[in-house]
């Protein structure tokens, strides 16, 4: 090939570059309209998932014994309530879903349903407990009129990955040695923020351990899609709740992604189990 | 890949011309046409970040207690064997955890990065070791991880990517050791596979350990960090061996342990907590919801417990 091409390539790509600039500019009028939720989610959390249950088991995957609140800071006041934990009163007053309110709702053992309601709205459903959280984007806004519920209200955003970065944190290269399957950086990412509220009293165990209606969820969706195609998704929540908690609580369930919704198994809600 | 940083490519190859003429005239406009994605967006991770210890990742209070690790038959064989007295023998007093310690450990993160001394740019991610922990350092320059055939350190060789704001990062090559407090182990054949997520002053690390000869499926923890500002509780010291138990001072050839069924503590956590013993031994089914439907019929929460009030504040 002789160096005419060459330049040509170059000097279309430069071309290519600079329209490129001048579109992005002048779309909209100067205020591109940014794309619905649903069309901008930098990664895409719908499908079936299951719960994987390695940390805290014996506090999860069974009902620990009264009083065992193990892990958990509370103050003197929710460990009163805590040590007064009954379960046939729960039953009596028709509250048997007081430990799947959002801030406990993604460590009970069981699986998600994750799926769009609308562009504006992600829907999670659990089949442990027939539980239904909705994320709302945008400008959600309530009335302070609005019943509070054992999921709340939910407000979203997605985080996508910053642009700039200062160049003490970009990778050296050594070029010559790098392999073709392991660059030192990847495009895309990204995460799901969201903000919980307007809750129902409820329980982040099942024995008791309470929260308030005070309380506020904050979490971020992570997703990690692995070479091996398994995919793998971490929810950190932090749980703010000074009446109850002497420390936010921070932790950080598991799930894994499945095919299908063939292991959906609803179940209802259980104040004993 | 954004528009300044698609510039620099461009003259770059623009100069070495032979490149060029074999990437061909399509090929090229197509990659320049690419919608603008940022490559190069990595956050960072540097400074000392505290635990929140609100899991039981490195908790455990009875001696058999292999509850969501899902382990293989050899791994719940080789845990069920083992004695702690072991530790005590002056040539294991000082043996490292392994890097999955890192999730299990009660110590903080200590990051700082490792720069070329020429070029300034970042050859590595380091995270501080402890008395018991070996450093990790998280090569991102592309270096290839060695021959499975190389020795293995107590750390291990670990290299990392960025994808968009999360950093990747596997480990190779590190020896056999403890997973969770004395009560599990992983093999020299295991990988770790960690993911950070900084999320304003909160980290969060994900760790995937596999291992073909302890685990059936991968064992997966996660741990929430604060960054602090004054991390003045950050041990280091030396380990030093001394006689701890004198009968094996007397027969260096004594290796502590339990053979086959003599495991003694092994219905501890059953006695204590009326857990099931197949569930308390660990396996890869324990981990999903629908081992609940095995211990409905067979559990009965214990008595009500005055112990166990809540935890210690985190360490700040």
């Amino acid at each position: 090939m002789s160096r005419a091409p060459t330049s040509i390539a170059v000097i279309a790509g430069l071309i290519a570059l600079g329209v490129a600039g001048r579109v992005d500019a002048q779309r909209g009028g100067g205020q591109p309209t940014p794309p619905a939720p649903r069309a901008a989610a930098p990664i895409d959390l719908t499908g079936y998932w299951v719960s994987i249950v390695t940390q805290d088991w014996r506090w999860r995957m069974v009902t620990p014994a009264k009083g065992d609140y193990q892990g958990i800071q509370l103050t003197p006041e929710a460990s009163k309530i805590a040590d007064a934990w009954d379960p046939a009163k729960d039953e009596a007053a028709g509250e048997q879903c007081r430990s799947y309110g959002a801030p406990a709702l993604m460590s009970v053992p069981g699986r998600l349903h994750i799926t769009w309601q609308d562009d504006n709205t992600l829907k999670i459903e659990t089949d442990a407990g027939i539980q239904t959280r909705l994320f709302h984007f945008g400008d959600y806004q309530t009335s302070p009129n609005t019943p509070r519920t054992w999921q709340g209200v939910s407000v979203a955003q997605w985080q996508t990955p910053r642009a700039n970065v200062p160049l003490i944190f970009r990778p050296a290269e050594r070029i010559a040695e790098r392999t073709a399957d392991a660059p030192a950086v990847r495009p895309g990412g990204g995460a799901l923020r969201v903000v919980t509220t307007q809750l129902r009293p409820g329980y982040l165990r099942k024995n008791g351990v309470p929260y308030s209606e005070n309380a506020v969820l904050t979490e971020h969706w992570d997703l990690y899609k692995r070479p091996n195609g398994e995919e793998w998704l971490t929810i950190t929540q932090q749980i703010e709740d000074p009446q109850n908690l002497r420390n936010a609580k921070l932790v950080a369930p598991l799930f894994k992604k499945e095919p299908n919704g063939a292991k959906w198994d609803p179940t209802p809600c259980s104040s004993r189990w | 890949m954004g528009s300044d940083s698609l510039l620099v490519e461009v003259v770059t190859v623009f100069r070495k011309g032979e490149a060029v003429r074999r990437i061909g005239f399509a090929a090229f406009i197509v990659a320049v046409m690419l919608p603008a994605v940022p490559v190069f967006a990595q956050v960072d991770l540097t400074g000392t970040w505290v635990r929140s210890g609100q899991t039981d990742n490195g908790y455990a209070r009875e001696q058999v207690d292999l509850l969501g690790i899902p382990m293989s038959a050899d791994g719940r064989a080789k845990a069920l064997s083992y004695d702690i007295a072991s530790l005590s023998a002056t040539e294991r007093q000082c043996q490292m955890y392994p890097p999955f310690y890192a999730l299990t450990g009660p110590f903080p993160l200590q990051i700082s990065i490792d720069q070329d001394p020429v070029t300034q740019r970042l050859l590595g991610w380091k995270i501080a070791g402890w008395g018991d922990r070996d450093v990790t350092m998280i090569w991102m320059d592309g270096r290839p991880h060695p021959s499975r055939y190389a020795p293995h350190s107590h750390g291990g060789f670990t290299t990392g990517t960025w994808e968009g704001d999360t950093l990747t990062a596997v480990t190779t090559h590190f020896k056999m050791g403890d997973i969770k407090r004395h009560r599990a182990f992983s093999s020299d054949r295991a990988t770790l596979t960690y993911r950070f997520n900084r999320h304003g002053d909160t980290l969060t690390v994900t760790g995937i350990l596999e291992d073909p000869v302890y685990l059936a499926e991968p064992y997966v923890l996660t741990e929430v960090f604060r960054l602090t500002t004054n991390p003045n509780n950050f041990p280091l010291t030396a380990c030093e061996p001394i006689e701890e138990l004198p009968r094996l001072h007397e027969n260096p050839a004594l290796v502590p342990h339990y053979l086959p069924g003599k495991q003694p503590f092994v219905n501890e956590a059953t006695q204590r907590y009326n857990i099931p013993l197949e569930a308390v031994q660990g396996g890869p089914e324990t981990i999903y919801p629908e081992y609940r439907k095995k211990l409905k019929d067979k559990y009965v929460p214990p008595p009500p417990v005055s112990r166990g009030r809540g935890a210690q504040p985190p360490q700040q």
